[in-house]
């Protein structure tokens, strides 16, 4: 079989797992956070409501980020519990391949999920909805770039039991590009400011993220084979 | 094909700073059937696992012939069993037909193995024995040259361990090399003993 249909069966088995195993307990975290948001701020006049305008999609990026961690924990440490990540060596495809196709179905499984229901959410914290086109549509990119950004932790912590909290320290600190980009991107929209740069930095950085976590995350992996 | 061949040679595994077992030599080839057998704790998974690859050998040396990549050589079967519990066993065949490459028949293999009546179910209303079943049919599913078999026989009824026997006689029949680590017999008279101290 081609590299691509390898890459292909894995991708369609991960998902499967993601939707079975239950993408909606991140997805609901995510809305959670978000519905907080306002209990925290507590709007009671017009100006506090302009107020929460300004700040909710930008919560709504630490919101996505948690979420990234959620799912992140059990993506390798699973495979490695069950064996799984034994045959995954054993395959005509790289490991790195085969990282990327699991990255690949975490980002549709979760990622677009979450970025659909950034929408509603981002209506729900009073942006305009002018705006809520591009806040989703960079929340979509962050979500890859989260993912990416995060395979190397998730892959280095996969052996810890309980390694939620290892990989959230590992991979915080490449959650700040980012996170700064995309918390930019969706403030310019909101403010109707033009917000092209920012996004494309933002995309710039899910790419690079896409292109090596997978390779960091698969060295990582292999010295955890033992 | 060139049938395949293995040599071991001088080779010492170490395990959290502390030696496993007295430097090991052996070879063997294709048509073998190698038992490797210790007590608890002597290395036996962890031979298994060097061989495989994933285990950097402390000292030592294990070479391949006759084939191209040791890795696309080796079907391996250990005590995890590589099974997703939210996973038909139909699914599962046709995951490791598509991985580690095969042609084998995945209806008949999980057939042979006794879970044709069951291939639509989930993997976690399987028993033990039925999931170490499944992870046998991955042997027949995406046939390799070289099995490397780690207690095999663990959670298998006498019905389930006769079949094991036939399928490491078959495999070793058609040229294959099986090494596999127990604690009991297998059942195949085994061609090579490896004792580990």
């Amino acid at each position: 079989m081609s590299l691509l249909g390898i890459m292909g069966a894995q991708f369609r088995r991960d998902l499967a797992l993601v939707w079975k195993s239950g993408a909606a307990a991140p997805l609901g975290f995510f809305l959670g956070a978000a519905a907080l948001t306002p209990l925290a701020v507590r709007p009671t006049t017009f100006d506090e409501l302009d107020q929460l305008a300004q700040i909710g999609p930008q919560l709504l990026w630490i919101a996505a980020a948690l979420a990234a961690l959620l799912v992140l924990e059990r993506l390798f440490q699973a495979d490695l519990e069950d064996g799984s990540l034994d045959q995954m060596t054993l395959s005509a495809a790289p490991l790195e391949a085969l990282v990327a196709a699991k990255a690949a179905a975490l980002w549709v499984g979760v990622g677009l999920p979450i970025a659909l229901a950034g929408a509603p959410a981002a209506l729900a914290l009073q942006a305009p909805p002018a705006a809520i086109p591009a806040i989703a549509t960079g929340l979509a990119v962050g979500m890859a770039a989260f993912i990416g950004a995060g395979l190397v932790g998730a892959a280095a912590a996969a052996s810890v039991k309980r390694g939620g909290v290892l990989i959230a320290l590992l991979a915080l600190p490449f959650f700040a590009p980012p996170f700064i980009f995309g918390a930019a991107a969706a403030r310019a929209a909101v403010l109707g400011d033009p917000f092209g740069e920012a996004f494309a930095l933002l995309c710039g950085i899910a790419l690079a993220a896409a292109a090596i976590g997978p390779v960091a995350a698969a060295a990582a992996l292999r010295l955890q084979a033992e | 094909m060139a049938r395949v061949r293995l040599s071991v040679e001088g080779l010492i595994l170490a395990r959290g700073g502390r030696r496993l077992f007295d430097p090991l030599t052996f070879a063997t080839t294709g048509g073998a059937y190698v038992e490797v057998r210790g007590p608890n704790g002597a290395g036996k998974t962890s031979l298994l696992r060097a061989i495989a690859g994933w285990m950097r050998p402390f000292d030592g040396t294990i070479r391949f012939e006759g084939v191209e990549e040791p890795a696309l050589a080796i079907a391996y079967l250990g005590h995890r069993d590589g099974l997703k519990p939210l996973l038909s066993a139909d699914a599962h065949a046709r995951h490791w037909r598509a991985l580690l490459g095969g042609d084998g028949d995945s209806a008949e293999a999980l057939d042979r193995v006794g879970l044709s009546a069951v291939a639509d179910l989930p993997v976690r209303a399987f028993s033990q024995g039925q999931q170490r079943r499944l992870a046998l049919s991955r042997l027949l599913i995406a046939p390799r040259p070289v099995w490397l078999l780690d207690e095999p026989a663990a959670a298998l009824d006498s019905a389930g361990k006769r079949l094991l026997a036939e399928i490491v006689s078959d495999h070793v029949k058609h040229g294959g090399l099986v090494i596999a680590a127990a604690h009991e017999p297998l059942g195949p008279a085994p061609d090579q003993i490896l004792a580990l101290a």
